[in-house]
């Protein structure tokens, strides 16, 4: 009994597991106090000094577009503030966009129509496997830049001008009455989604759900009336080969946002595919047996326990999509990263810069996986 | 196993910050330690450890150049590179080695250039950078003397009626990231209280593709760099470069602040090639200057004296410079002058009434 209490250490899997975790925080510290070092060494080396005050400085670089006021008298926390919005537009949008194109894909592969589901696979198959790089030029310079030139844009209804100078549309004038409009649309966009599920609720209960397709259809006619009229447009203006006021998308602009969404949606249709086909069959022939259509059977049975399995993969296809947003700079548009950059050029200031943009990107991702979580444990099986 | 669970549960916050610092640090630092593969060790103001040593010891040179950029450094069909710029680093390597081959190229964007230089991952930067204030503090840089005069111009189709900065407003213009061109333009728009879309690209390849695809009306840059430019444009009769100029470009080679035998070295290098032109000695005729009796010419070349071996370099350095590469004038017609059919103008010798001027080498 005394030998066994004087088991030595090293055959002690306790002391094993306590020395084996601080071996390796001593490593991790180790390996950061080396580059540290190394670091402020090579700042010393170089006469370089280590600090955020040249943020307030002056920019003096001209931002193509800015989504809020700017101008080369402006400090560069400015400019970096342009570059985080032009990022997150495009993640925003990228990220609805991605995810439409990809669960059409990805239900279309399991489509009974031949031409359908074979277009799907030639889809996945082709974007899945080209670099994104490259095909981000083919959509600047073989889509975007080949549009009509700015000498004779296509007009559609004298509101709307396409030129490789990119999409003039119109836009709305910051005023009382727009401001009014707006909330009004936001309302009625409540409403619609109210009487969706109540909709939704109402086929589940077996009742009639007319009525709320009703309030659906009212809101909906509200919402584009409002839209036509309600709001204050400003029309942009074509004038000796420059388009005047409205909103301009840059063709860069376009070219990451579609570049961006269709092949994240390449990745996406396969998240899609697996999680359908993770629902068992017997889910599709109980609610074909119970007398639900085809539609219907994806909408109300499969898709939502689908759900479950493609909610993870899919959190990882967003944060990629928003990693990849920093491709900007090889085609002008100027997202942080790009941004960042000509600011450390312009500087010197690199480590400081890099910093900032790490920092940028990985809050974002938290962001980004923190909602997706509780989507997750939103849809997860609820036992009760 | 409940403790090393807890403990792990604490750690981990703590873990990510960690890994965030080390690669943000490491990122910085990579590169650095990559330049270190000659075995130094540099620290500032000893001279052994200076990147002389290290660049002798690897037996070549890096050199950090453009790469895009006809005239200045160019990257033909066969991979060989040509240019001003690189006849610099090749006139370097001639000094140091007598081989002007020995040299590895790094193709630099105008965005990574100070960053290569900082952390050591280029020996030193010839790629038509401009000398400004700030480059030479903050940014810590060491600007050699300036082997080409230049000033920003426009870049115009002869159709789109643009003659003067005036009529600029309102249009789009096409400029390289991280590079000064970007600054004088916002500048000078803005003094002249003038509207435009700057579309910014870091590419230079990828900004002349979009200006053919008249994405924009105006490329800006260098005019050197848009004559260059303008000659490998599809259609180069209908572009032409405009005769403003819209600020003074200096551009010369470089290298890291704190190693002052290294930048000496390249200083010296630079000014053998103008010195050379100035005492009449080019590639063919050197060999005749082997008995001359001018004390000039017998210390320019290493007959007399010993200024190349104080610099830490052979004391035939200049005579191997001229040998393989040129002097100042012979470069610069075989580069810019001939296939651009460019004046030397202010690059002429000062006693031509140019800017170019070498110290005595006494």
């Amino acid at each position: 009994m005394q030998q066994s209490e004087k088991v030595p250490f090293w055959r002690n899997s306790r002391a094993i597991e306590i020395v084996g975790q601080v071996l390796v925080l001593a490593m991790v510290i180790g390996a950061i106090a080396f580059l540290g070092n190394n670091l402020v060494n090579n700042f010393r080396r170089l006469n370089l000094s280590f600090g955020y005050n040249f943020l307030s400085r002056p920019a003096s670089f001209g931002i193509a577009n800015p989504p809020i006021s700017y101008s080369p008298t402006s400090p560069y926390i400015r400019a970096l503030s342009i570059g985080l919005l032009n990022s997150l537009r495009v993640m925003f949008f990228g990220i609805i966009f991605a995810t439409t194109i990809g669960i059409t894909i990805g239900i279309g592969r399991l489509s009974n129509n031949w031409l359908v589901r074979k277009l799907a696979g030639v889809y996945v198959e082709v974007i899945r496997n080209t670099p994104l790089l490259l095909q981000l030029f083919f959509w600047y310079f073989a889509v975007f830049l080949k549009l009509p030139k700015i000498d004779r844009p296509v007009i559609v209804g004298n509101i709307i001008f396409l030129t490789n100078r990119g999409l003039d549309v119109p836009w709305y004038e910051p005023s009382w009455r727009t401001g009014l409009a707006l909330l009004t649309i936001l309302g009625c966009i409540l409403v619609a989604i109210v009487g969706w599920l109540k909709r939704i609720k109402a086929i589940e209960q077996g009742q009639n759900p007319q009525l709320w397709l009703w309030l659906i259809g009212v809101s909906a006619i509200a919402i584009i009336l409002l839209f036509c009229f309600g709001i204050d447009w400003v029309i942009p203006q074509l004038e000796d080969k420059f388009i005047r006021g409205g909103l301009n998308l840059s063709p860069e602009f376009a070219t990451l946002l579609i570049g961006l969404s269709i092949y994240t949606a390449g990745f996406i249709a396969e998240v899609v595919r697996a999680g359908i086909q993770s629902v068992n069959i017997g889910q599709t022939e109980a609610a074909r047996a119970l007398g639900l259509k085809p539609g219907m059977t994806m909408q109300l049975v499969i898709f939502p326990q689908a759900l479950r399995v493609m909610i993870p993969p899919l959190t990882s296809e967003f944060l990629n999509l928003a990693k990849n947003s920093s491709l900007a700079i090889a085609i002008g548009y100027s997202d942080i990263y790009a941004i960042g950059n000509t600011i450390s050029n312009q500087t010197g200031k690199s480590v400081e810069i890099l910093l900032i943009i790490m920092t940028t990107y990985l809050t974002i991702n938290l962001i980004i996986s923190g909602i997706m979580n509780r989507f997750n444990s939103l849809v997860q099986i609820k036992e009760r | 196993m409940f403790i090393g669970r807890n403990l792990k549960q604490k750690v981990s916050p703590w873990l990510l910050a960690l890994v965030l610092l080390t690669v943000g640090s490491g990122c910085s630092n990579t590169s650095n330690d990559s330049s270190n593969t000659g075995g130094d060790t540099e620290q500032s103001s000893s001279n052994s450890n200076s990147r002389l040593a290290a660049v002798k010891n690897r037996g070549s040179l890096i050199c950090g150049v453009n790469g895009q950029l006809p005239g200045f450094s160019f990257v033909d069909e066969n991979g060989e590179y040509s240019g001003m710029d690189v006849d610099l680093c090749k006139a370097v390597a001639a000094a140091l080695f007598d081989d002007p081959t020995k040299i590895e190229y790094r193709d630099l964007s105008a965005q990574e250039r100070f960053t290569a230089v900082q952390s050591g991952e280029v020996d030193f930067l010839s790629r038509n950078t401009t000398w400004t204030l700030s480059r030479d503090t903050s940014v810590g840089m060491e600007f050699a003397p300036t082997t080409f005069y230049d000033g920003q111009g426009l870049l115009v189709t002869k159709a789109s009626g643009i003659e003067k900065l005036e009529d600029l407003n309102n249009k789009s213009v096409c400029v390289l990231s991280g590079t000064t061109n970007e600054q004088n333009l916002a500048d000078r728009m803005r003094k002249l209280g003038l509207n435009y879309t700057p579309v910014v690209f870091e590419d230079v390849d990828l900004l002349y593709g979009a200006y053919e695809q008249e994405r924009c009306e105006v490329a800006t840059s260098d005019r050197s760099q848009l004559t260059a430019r303008r000659a490998v444009l599809s259609k180069p009769d209908a572009h032409q470069v405009l005769d403003i100029v819209l600020s003074k470009e200096p551009l010369g080679p470089l290298v890291a602040n704190g190693d002052s035998q290294w930048f000496d070295v390249i200083k010296w290098v630079t000014y053998a090639m103008i010195e050379a032109e100035e005492l009449g000695i080019n590639a063919q005729n050197i060999d005749s200057f082997a008995n001359t009796e001018d004390p000039t010419i017998k210390r320019f070349l290493g007959l007399e004296g010993n200024l190349g071996e104080d610099m830490g370099l052979p004391n035939d350095f200049a005579k191997r410079v001229v040998k393989h590469v040129g002097n100042y004038g012979e470069v610069y017609d075989r580069n810019i002058g001939k296939p651009f059919n460019l004046d030397r103008g202010l690059n002429a010798l000062w006693k031509d009434g140019g800017l170019m001027y070498a110290p005595p080498f006494r």
